[in-house]
C-alpha cells in the first residue's frame, strides 16, 4: 500500500542499518559532540498512489503494463496508422472503456486513500515548545519535538514516554489497530523523567535519544536516553519496546501523556509494516495467460494464412485490378513488400477480436462481486464475537477451490484455545483437578484432592510459583481494592495459557491478587496476603520456551520461578528429580494436554547481584540486545529444582474432526503444523481423525532417531525404508492416488522441527538434497502429516517446500496466531481465524473466518462454486470470441482475402462490451451447477475439479472444438442469407445455465433484446457524424423475411445439437455412475469409522501402529 | 486490492435469498425422460417444416439463362467475343428466346446475376461517398478519397456519383416480348422498374442534390460522370422521380452484394395482363450487351423467378431441416437405445445386490 519508493528517500537502506540520535524538544546540547543535523522525514502519511498530477500519466503507465491492454494498444495504433479495414474505433473504444473503468476504480480507491491519509495528517496535536503548549497538524510533528496525547487519543507517531499524569510514569495503551489484540498494555516512562509531568518542568529536560533506525518489527525497540543534568553529566538508561508507543496505538485510562517523537511519518513501525505485502496470483490467471498465447498464435496463424492465400489469389491479374476496380497510383506504387506487411497487420487487426478485451474486466468485477457472497454468507458468522467471514484479497476465490494441501495450525485452529486447568503433579504426586460441580466434599476440608501427598511446602512453592511465574494483569475494575473479595478477578494475558494456570492455582487456594508498583499480591489459602517484589521478568519467548520470574519474598529470599516445555525445562534441572514427573507429563502429553513444567531456585544475594548488574547492562546494550539477553538468561535458568508439572486442555474446536473428514474425502491432504509437543500433538490428530485407527503412522523424530549414534545415517536408513514401503504400496499411477486412499492402507508421518532441519540443512553433505527428495516422496505418498515442534519460520519453510514440488500444487495455510503469519503469507492462499491470539493472522490472511468449521463450506462449496464460475467465464470468454471471429476469418475467403469485415463496425465494438458480457457475468456470479448443500455434504465432488481441471488442455480443446463448429454452422448457414447475429451465442448460454434464477433471465434475454434493439436503432436512423450507413434498415429488412426466422431457429439447432447431446449423454452416464456410487456408499458406511472418544483413552499401545 | 466488509461484519449478514445465494432457481434437467420426447417431437416439427419448406421451394418456378457469350452458347456469343478487356464496350444487341408451356405463376420477378463478381472486396466497398449521395452539395463538390481513383476525373472536376461502386454501374437493360400464338406479331410485356429498391433506401438514404433553378443538370453541373458512364447521372431516365441518385437501378446496385454470386432485381412483372404471372406461349428478351464480365472470369444470367411466403427459392433450408429432423429422430432412437441398455443393467445390478 505505501509507496515503496516514497520510502527509499525517505529512509533509504544504508540509514537503516546505523542508529539515530534524537535530541528531546530539539534542544542540542552545546556540551554534547558536534550536532549533525540529522534529516528526518515529516510526519506525512502517504498511502496514497498518485497525485492529481501525476494520475494520468503514471496511471496509464502502470495499466499498459498488463500485457492485454498493451496488446490492444498496439492494435489501436496499428489501425490508426494502417490502411485497416476496420475503423480505429472498433477497438479504440473497448479498449478506451477498459482503461476509463480501471482508471475510475484506481482513481477513486486512491481518492478514498487520500481521504485518509488528510484525515490523519491534519489532526490536531499537541505540541510543547518553549513551555508553551502549541496547537498543530499532525504532519508538522518533527522528530525531537514533544507531544502531549490525552486519553483516548491516538498516538501521531512513535513516541518514547518520557512522562504521565501518574506518578510512576506508568500509561496504558491498547494496540487494537495495530495488532488487534484488544487488552490494555502498560509502557513505562524512563525513572528519571518521571517527575516532569507538566509543560514547563519538561521545558528543562536535556536529553538525547539514541536509537536505532526504523524498524519494520512492532515487538523490538532498542535505544538509550541520555539525560543531562545540571552539571551537563549524562545519565543513561536504556530503552526498550515499553518506553515506545507506536503510531496507531491508544492512550487509555491515563489522562495525559508526554513524549518524545523518535520516529515519524513513513518511518514509523506502523508504516513500516503496512507495506510489502505482495500480491497473490491464482492459478486460473496463469491458464488464461497461457489460452491467451494459444489464441495469439492461432490469431497469427489466420493473419499468415489470409495473407499468403491473398497473393496467392491476386496472382491472377483480373482477381488483382479487374477493370471495375481499379487501383490508385500509389497503390500500384507501393512496395510488395511492405504491401504484404501491412496486410499482414490488416488482417490481425481484422482478426483481433479473437482476443477479449473486456475478459480482464469482467473477471475481476466477477471476482470483486463474488467476494461479497463469502462475506454474506450466513453460516460463516459466528455469535461469539459477532462476525462473520472477511476478505481481504477477492483475487483468490477461485483458488479455494483448488487446494491440494492444506496447513493448520494446531492451537486455536483446530483446538478452542480456550484453557482448562486439568490436574497438576507436585514432585511426581498426581493431584487431579476438582471442579466445584464433581467433589464438593473436598471443598470444605481442603483444597486440595490428592491421590497420595507431597511435602506441604513443596505443594505451597508449586502454588506461589504458579502464582507468580506470568505476565498476567488484572483487568483494572472500579471495585478491585482489597476489600471486596468476592469480586471476580478479571485477567488478562497473551496467552491463555497462564490464565488458565492463574485460575488453577486460583482453585488450590492461592490467588493472584494484582501487581502494584512492582509488587505481586497474592492471597494465600489462610487468607493472608503475601507481596512478592518483582525484581525481573525473563520474557516468554518461542526459541527458549520458558519464562522465569526473579521475586524477592517479604522475608528477603531471592527467588527464580521458571515454567516452560518439558524439554527446555528437563536439561537445567537436577536430574534425579526428572524420572517421577516425566512420566506424568508424558501421560498427559498423550491425553492431548499441554504440559508444562515448573522449576525453582533459590538465588544468593550476591548472585543476584552479578544478575541483576548483568541484566541491565544487557537491556542498556543498543547492538545485539537480544543475543546478550539470551546469554544472560540461559546462566541463570540452570541448576534449578524441578517442583512439578501441570496440564491443561485445550478443547477441540466445534466440528474440527468432521471438517479434516470432510478435507480428506475431498482428496486433500492435511498437514499440521504446530510448535507443540510431539504426544500433545499427536492425540490432537486422532481426536480430530487426521489418524484414524488404521493410519500406519511413520514417525521421523528425535525419539526414533536419536537411538543410534549418527543420526543422519540413521535418518537416512529410516527414510529409505518408509519409501520403499510406500513405493511398494503405491504403485506408479499418481493420477489415480487420491482414489487410491479409499482403497489402500492409509499412511501418517510425524515428523519434529529438529528432524526437519536435519533433513532440510543436513551438513554440508551431497545427500542433503537427496534427503530432501526423499522425504517429499514420503510426504507426498502419506494421507496426514504431523509437523510439531515447528519454530514459525520452520513452518512457511515447509509451506514452500511443498509449493515447489512438481506439479506446483495449490498451498493453504489456516492459523489465528502471530506464529502462523509466516505461513499464511507464504502459502497461495491463506486462511486467519479470528481467535484469541490477538488478530494478526487474521489481519494478514486473504480470508477470515471466525472458526475452522468453516474451513469446509468455504472450500467445497464457495471454492467449488467460484471455480466452476471462472473456468467456465474464461473458457466461455475464449469461446465465444472464436466463434464470432471464425465465420469473419471463413468470409475471406468469399471476398477475394480483402479485409472485409463481416460485421459491422458497431458490432464488432459493441459484440464483447456490451452484447455477451453481461450474461456471463451474471452466470458466473449466481451459477450453481451443483447446489451448496450436495457439494458440502459430499466431499468427493471437490476432487472433481482438481488440479485445475476445468481449464486444463481437454475442456479447453472441447470448448475450442465447440466453438470452431458453431462458428462455422453460423457461418456456412448464413452463406445464403447474409446476415449478422449474436442470437445464438446467448441462446448458447442460456443452455449452460442450469442455474436459471430470475436474475440470469432478466440479464440473458435483456441483452437479447438489446441487442435486437440496439440493431434497429443503428440501422433505424441516419447518423449524421457518420459517413458509412450501411447497416441502414438491414436489420428491419431481415426480420420481415420468413426464411430468416426459420433459418435462425434452425442455425441455433444445429450448433447447439452436439452440446445438448453430451450434455444428455452426461447425464445418462452420470446416473449410472450415482448408482455405483451410492453402492459404494452403503458398503463404505458399513465399515463406519470410530467416533472421537476412544482417542482420549488411546495408551501407548498405539506405538503398535508405529513401523 | 483490499476492502472489506468490516462495516456489514460488525453484524450479522442479512438473511436473504440473494445473499445466502438460495434464490428460487430452475434447472433444466436433461434428463433422457425429457429429452427422448423432445427429440422426436422436435424431430417431427422439423421433418414437417422442411417439407413444408422443401415443397414451396420447389414450387417456385425460376428460368434462368447466361448469357455471357462464351463461344457457341447462343447469340449472345457474338456480343461475348466482342466483349474485350477494355471498357466501356461497344453496344451489342442479342436476344434470348425461351417459351412456355403454361402460366408461370406470378408475381413474376426479373433478376440479373453477376457470378465473380467481388463487389465484397474491401478496396472495392468502401469507394463510395454516402455524403454525396444523399444530396449533399458540399460532398457533391467534394468526394471523399476512399472514392480514389474514381474521385476526380483527369481535368480536375469531381466525379458524381464518385467511386468504384457506381463507375461499375451494371448497364445491360432486358425487354421482354411475348408472342401469344405461333407465327404472331411479339408484344412488349411491361416491365415494372420501379419499387425494386428497399423502401427505406430509396426514400431517405439517397437524395438528388436540391434542384437549381428547377434542373437537375444545373445542380450536377461542375461535376463529371463516372469514366465509364456513357452519360451523365441526371439523364439516367427521364422521370424526374427516377432520375440522377434516385434512379432505382443505381440504388440497386449501389447496395453491394455480400458474396462474389449475386442477384440483384431488374423489374417486376405485375401490370396489365401479366398480372397473374406469365401466359403460355413464346418469349423474347431483348438483351442491350454492354456489360463486360468474360475479362474477370465472370458469368452474367437473366433469371425469371416467382416467390412465395418464404421467399425466393431455396430447397436448401428445407432440405436442412429435414435432415436436422431426421438426425434428431435417429439420435433419439440411438439414445433410448442406450437408455434402455443402461436401464437394464442397472436392474441387473440391483438383483445383484
Amino acid at each position: 500500500m505505501f509507496r515503496r519508493s516514497f520510502n527509499s528517500f525517505c529512509a533509504g537502506e544504508e540509514k537503516r542499518v546505523g542508529t539515530r540520535t534524537v535530541f528531546v524538544g530539539n534542544r542540542p546540547d552545546s556540551a554534547a559532540e558536534v550536532y549533525i543535523a540529522q534529516r528526518f522525514c515529516d510526519n506525512r502519511i502517504v498511502s496514497s498512489k498518485y497525485t492529481l498530477w501525476n494520475f494520468l500519466p503514471k496511471n496509464l503507465f502502470e495499466q499498459f503494463r498488463r500485457i492485454a491492454n498493451f496488446y490492444f494498444l498496439i492494435i489501436f495504433l496499428v489501425q490508426v496508422t494502417v490502411d485497416t479495414p476496420t475503423s480505429p474505433v472498433t477497438s479504440g473504444l473497448p479498449l478506451f472503456f477498459v482503461i476509463t473503468v480501471t482508471a475510475i476504480k484506481q482513481g477513486y480507491e486512491d481518492w478514498l486513500r487520500h481521504r485518509a491519509d488528510n484525515e490523519v495528517n491534519k489532526r490536531t496535536v499537541y505540541i510543547i515548545e518553549n513551555a508553551q503548549r502549541v496547537r498543530k497538524e499532525s504532519e508538522k510533528i518533527k522528530v525531537g519535538d514533544i507531544v502531549e496525547v490525552r486519553a483516548d487519543e491516538a498516538f501521531p507517531c512513535d513516541l518514547i514516554l518520557l512522562s504521565s499524569c501518574s506518578s510512576d510514569g506508568t500509561c496504558y495503551v491498547t494496540t487494537a489497530s495495530l495488532d488487534g489484540e484488544s487488552n490494555c498494555k502498560t509502557h513505562y516512562a524512563v525513572r528519571d523523567t518521571v517527575g516532569l509531568w507538566t509543560a514547563e518542568s519538561i521545558e528543562t529536560l536535556r536529553a538525547a535519544i539514541e536509537c536505532e533506525q526504523p524498524q519494520p518489527d512492532l515487538y523490538k525497540f532498542v535505544g538509550r536516553i541520555s539525560i543531562y543534568n545540571n552539571s551537563n553529566e549524562a545519565v543513561a538508561r536504556s530503552l526498550g519496546p515499553e518506553n515506545l508507543l507506536l503510531k496507531g496505538a491508544t492512550l487509555k485510562n491515563t489522562k495525559k501523556i508526554y513524549g518524545v517523537a523518535v520516529y515519524t511519518g513513513m518511518e514509523t513501525k506502523m508504516a513500516l509494516n503496512y507495506q510489502g505485502k505482495c500480491q497473490k496470483r491464482s492459478a486460473v490467471e496463469k491458464s488464461i495467460n497461457l489460452f491467451l498465447i494459444v489464441y495469439l498464435f492461432i490469431l497469427l496463424t489466420k493473419a499468415a494464412v489470409c495473407t499468403t492465400l491473398k497473393y496467392v489469389w491476386q496472382s491472377t491479374p483480373y482477381n488483382d485490378e479487374p477493370w471495375y476496380n481499379q487501383k490508385t497510383q500509389k497503390e500500384r506504387d507501393t512496395l510488395k513488400v511492405l504491401k504484404m506487411f501491412t496486410d499482414f497487420l490488416s488482417f490481425m487487426v481484422l482478426f483481433n477480436f479473437i482476443i477479449p478485451v473486456s475478459m480482464y474486466v469482467t473477471v475481476e468485477m466477477q471476482k470483486f462481486l463474488g467476494s461479497f457472497f463469502i462475506a454474506w454468507d450466513k453460516d460463516f458468522y459466528d455469535e461469539e464475537i459477532n462476525e462473520g467471514a472477511l476478505v481481504n484479497t477477492s483475487d483468490l476465490n477461485e483458488e479455494l477451490g483448488q487446494v491440494d494441501y492444506v496447513f493448520t495450525d494446531k492451537t486455536g485452529t483446530l483446538t478452542e484455545n480456550s484453557m482448562e486447568f486439568i490436574e497438576c503433579c507436585i514432585d511426581g504426586h498426581k493431584y487431579k483437578g476438582v471442579t466445584q460441580d464433581t467433589d464438593g466434599l473436598s471443598q470444605t476440608d481442603g483444597p486440595l484432592a490428592y491421590f497420595d501427598k507431597a511435602d506441604k511446602n513443596r505443594e505451597e512453592l508449586f502454588l506461589r510459583a504458579l502464582c507468580l511465574c506470568h505476565t498476567v494483569e488484572i483487568k483494572t475494575n472500579d471495585a478491585v481494592d482489597g476489600a471486596t473479595e468476592s469480586a471476580e478477578l478479571i485477567y488478562l494475558s497473551s496467552s491463555p495459557d497462564e490464565i488458565a494456570l492463574v485460575k488453577g492455582a486460583t482453585k488450590y487456594g492461592f490467588t493472584f491478587l494484582g501487581t502494584r508498583n512492582g509488587h505481586m499480591k497474592v492471597k494465600n489459602p489462610r487468607k493472608e496476603i503475601e507481596e512478592y517484589e518483582l525484581l525481573h521478568t525473563l520474557n516468554f519467548d518461542s526459541v527458549r520456551r520458558r519464562m522465569s520470574v526473579i521475586v524477592k519474598t517479604q522475608a528477603g529470599d531471592v527467588l527464580l520461578f521458571c515454567k516452560g516445555a518439558d524439554s527446555a525445562i528437563f536439561p537445567r534441572v537436577q536430574n534425579h528429580e526428572i524420572e517421577p514427573t516425566k512420566a506424568h507429563v508424558e501421560r498427559n502429553a498423550m491425553d492431548g494436554y499441554r504440559t508444562l513444567c515448573v522449576a525453582f531456585k533459590e538465588i544468593a544475594p550476591d548472585d543476584y547481584e552479578r544478575i541483576d548488574r548483568q541484566l541491565m547492562e544487557a537491556k542498556m546494550a543498543l547492538q545485539d540486545r537480544e543475543e546478550k539477553m539470551e546469554k544472560i538468561f540461559d546462566d541463570i535458568e540452570t541448576n534449578m529444582n524441578l517442583i512439578g508439572a501441570t496440564a491443561v486442555e485445550d478443547k477441540l474446536q466445534d466440528e474440527a474432526a468432521e471438517t479434516i473428514e470432510a478435507l480428506h474425502a475431498a482428496g486433500l491432504k492435511v498437514w499440521v503444523l504446530t510448535g507443540d509437543k510431539m504426544e500433545t500433538a499427536k492425540s490432537t490428530c486422532y481426536a480430530c481423525r487426521l489418524f484414524q485407527t488404521s493410519t500406519e503412522l511413520l514417525e521421523l523424530t528425535t525419539k526414533t532417531i536419536e537411538e543410534s549414534e549418527r543420526k543422519e545415517d540413521r535418518l537416512h536408513e529410516l527414510l529409505i525404508e518408509y519409501r520403499k514401503k510406500l513405493v511398494h504400496e503405491f504403485p506408479k499411477s499418481t493420477r489415480s492416488l487420491k482414489k487410491a486412499w479409499t482403497d489402500h492402507q492409509e499412511y501418517g508421518l510425524i515428523i519434529d522441527g529438529s528432524t526437519l532441519s536435519l533433513i532440510l540443512n543436513s551438513s554440508q553433505d551431497s545427500n542433503s538434497n537427496n534427503y530432501k527428495s526423499i522425504f517429499l516422496q514420503i510426504c507426498m505418498k502419506c494421507t496426514a502429516v504431523l509437523c510439531c515442534r515447528m519454530a514459525p519460520l520452520q513452518k512457511a519453510q515447509i509451506v514452500r517446500m511443498v509449493k515447489n514440488l512438481k506439479g506446483s500444487p495449490i498451498t493453504l495455510s489456516i492459523g489465528d496466531g502471530a506464529n502462523d503469519v509466516s505461513m499464511i503469507l507464504e502459502s497461495h492462499v491463506g486462511i486467519g481465524i479470528k481467535g484469541k491470539e490477538g488478530r494478526q493472522a487474521a489481519r494478514n490472511s486473504d480470508y477470515s473466518v471466525p472458526k475452522f468449521k468453516h474451513l469446509k463450506k468455504l472450500l467445497l462449496a464457495h471454492g467449488h462454486l467460484y471455480y466452476v464460475r471462472i473456468a467456465h467465464l474464461v473458457q466461455y470468454f475464449f469461446y465465444k470470441n472464436l466463434c464470432f471471429i471464425l465465420p469473419q476469418f471463413l468470409y475471406q475467403f468469399f471476398c477475394g482475402f480483402s479485409q472485409q469485415p463481416l460485421y459491422d463496425a458497431a458490432y464488432l465494438t459493441m459484440y464483447n462490451i456490451c452484447f455477451t458480457s453481461l450474461p456471463i457475468l451474471a452466470y458466473s456470479l449466481l451459477e450453481q451447477h451443483i447446489n451448496i448443500d450436495t457439494l458440502t455434504s459430499d466431499p468427493r465432488l471437490y476432487m472433481k475439479i482438481s488440479g485445475n481441471a476445468m481449464l486444463q488442455l481437454g475442456p479447453f480443446l472441447y470448448w475450442t472444438l465447440l466453438a470452431a463448429f458453431e462458428g462455422a454452422v453460423f457461418f456456412f448457414g448464413t452463406y445464403f442469407l447474409f446476415q449478422t447475429s449474436s442470437l445464438e451465442e446467448n441462446a448458447k448460454l442460456a443452455l449452460d445455465t442450469h442455474f436459471w434464477t430470475w436474475i440470469n433471465h432478466f440479464v440473458i434475454w435483456g441483452s437479447l433484446a438489446f441487442y435486437v434493439f440496439f440493431s434497429f436503432f443503428w440501422g433505424g436512423i441516419i447518423w449524421p457524424f457518420l459517413k458509412q450507413q450501411r447497416m441502414y434498415f438491414v436489420f428491419a429488412q431481415m426480420l420481415s423475411s420468413v426464411s430468416i426466422w426459420l433459418a435462425i431457429v434452425l442455425l441455433i439447432f444445429i450448433s447447439l445439437f452436439p452440446e445438448i447431446l453430451l450434455i444428455v449423454l452426461k447425464n445418462v452416464r452420470r446416473r449410472s455412475a450415482k448408482r455405483n456410487l451410492s453402492c459404494k456408499k452403503a458398503s463404505d458406511s458399513l465399515s463406519a469409522r470410530p467416533s472421537v472418544r476412544p482417542l482420549l483413552l488411546r495408551t501407548f499401545s498405539d506405538e503398535s501402529n508405529i513401523l | 486490492m483490499t476492502w472489506s466488509a468490516t462495516a456489514r461484519g460488525a453484524h450479522q449478514p442479512d438473511n436473504t435469498a440473494f445473499t445466502q445465494q438460495r434464490l428460487p432457481a430452475w434447472q433444466p434437467l436433461l434428463s433422457a425422460s425429457i429429452t427422448l420426447p423432445l427429440f422426436f417431437c422436435a424431430g417431427l416439427a422439423f421433418i414437417g417444416l422442411g417439407l413444408g419448406l422443401y415443397y414451396s421451394s420447389n414450387a417456385i418456378k425460376e428460368l434462368e439463362y447466361d448469357y455471357t457469350g462464351n463461344p457457341g452458347t447462343g447469340n449472345c456469343s457474338r456480343c461475348g467475343v466482342a466483349d474485350q478487356d477494355r471498357a466501356p464496350p461497344p453496344t451489342c444487341l442479342c436476344a434470348w428466346y425461351f417459351s412456355l408451356p403454361e402460366l408461370f405463376q406470378g408475381p413474376v420477378y426479373l433478376y440479373y446475376e453477376l457470378t465473380n463478381f467481388y463487389q465484397n472486396n474491401r478496396r472495392y466497398g468502401v469507394s463510395r461517398d454516402d455524403a454525396q449521395l444523399s444530396g449533399l452539395p458540399s460532398a457533391l463538390r467534394h468526394p471523399v478519397n476512399e472514392c480514389a481513383p474514381y474521385q476526380r476525373s483527369a481535368t480536375g472536376l469531381p466525379i458524381a456519383p464518385c467511386g468504384a461502386i457506381a463507375n461499375s454501374l451494371f448497364n445491360d437493360s432486358f425487354s421482354l416480348w411475348h408472342q401469344r400464338q405461333p407465327g404472331g406479331p411479339y408484344v412488349e410485356v411491361p416491365l415494372d422498374r420501379t419499387g425494386i429498391a428497399w423502401w427505406t433506401d430509396y426514400h431517405i438514404k439517397f437524395h438528388n442534390p436540391p434542384l437549381v433553378n428547377g434542373s437537375l443538370a444545373l445542380a450536377f453541373q461542375g461535376t463529371a460522370r463516372p469514366p465509364n458512364w456513357p452519360r451523365p447521372v441526371y439523364q439516367l431516365s427521364t422521370d424526374p422521380n427516377n432520375t440522377g441518385f434516385i434512379n432505382q437501378d443505381f440504388v440497386v446496385w449501389m447496395r453491394t452484394a455480400a458474396l462474389p454470386t449475386f442477384r440483384k432485381l431488374y423489374a417486376r412483372i405485375r401490370q396489365g395482363n401479366y398480372s397473374a404471372g406469365l401466359p403460355r406461349g413464346a418469349y423474347r428478351v431483348n438483351i442491350t450487351y454492354n456489360y463486360p464480365v468474360r475479362a474477370f472470369g465472370g458469368h452474367k444470367r437473366i433469371i425469371f423467378s416467382s416467390i412465395s411466403w418464404m421467399g425466393g427459392k431455396n430447397p436448401f433450408l428445407g432440405i436442412v431441416y429435414l435432415v436436422v429432423g431426421s438426425l434428431c429422430i435417429l439420435t433419439g432412437f440411438v439414445m433410448l437405445v442406450v437408455y434402455i441398455r443402461y436401464q437394464d443393467q442397472n436392474d441387473e445390478d440391483e438383483d445383484q445386490e
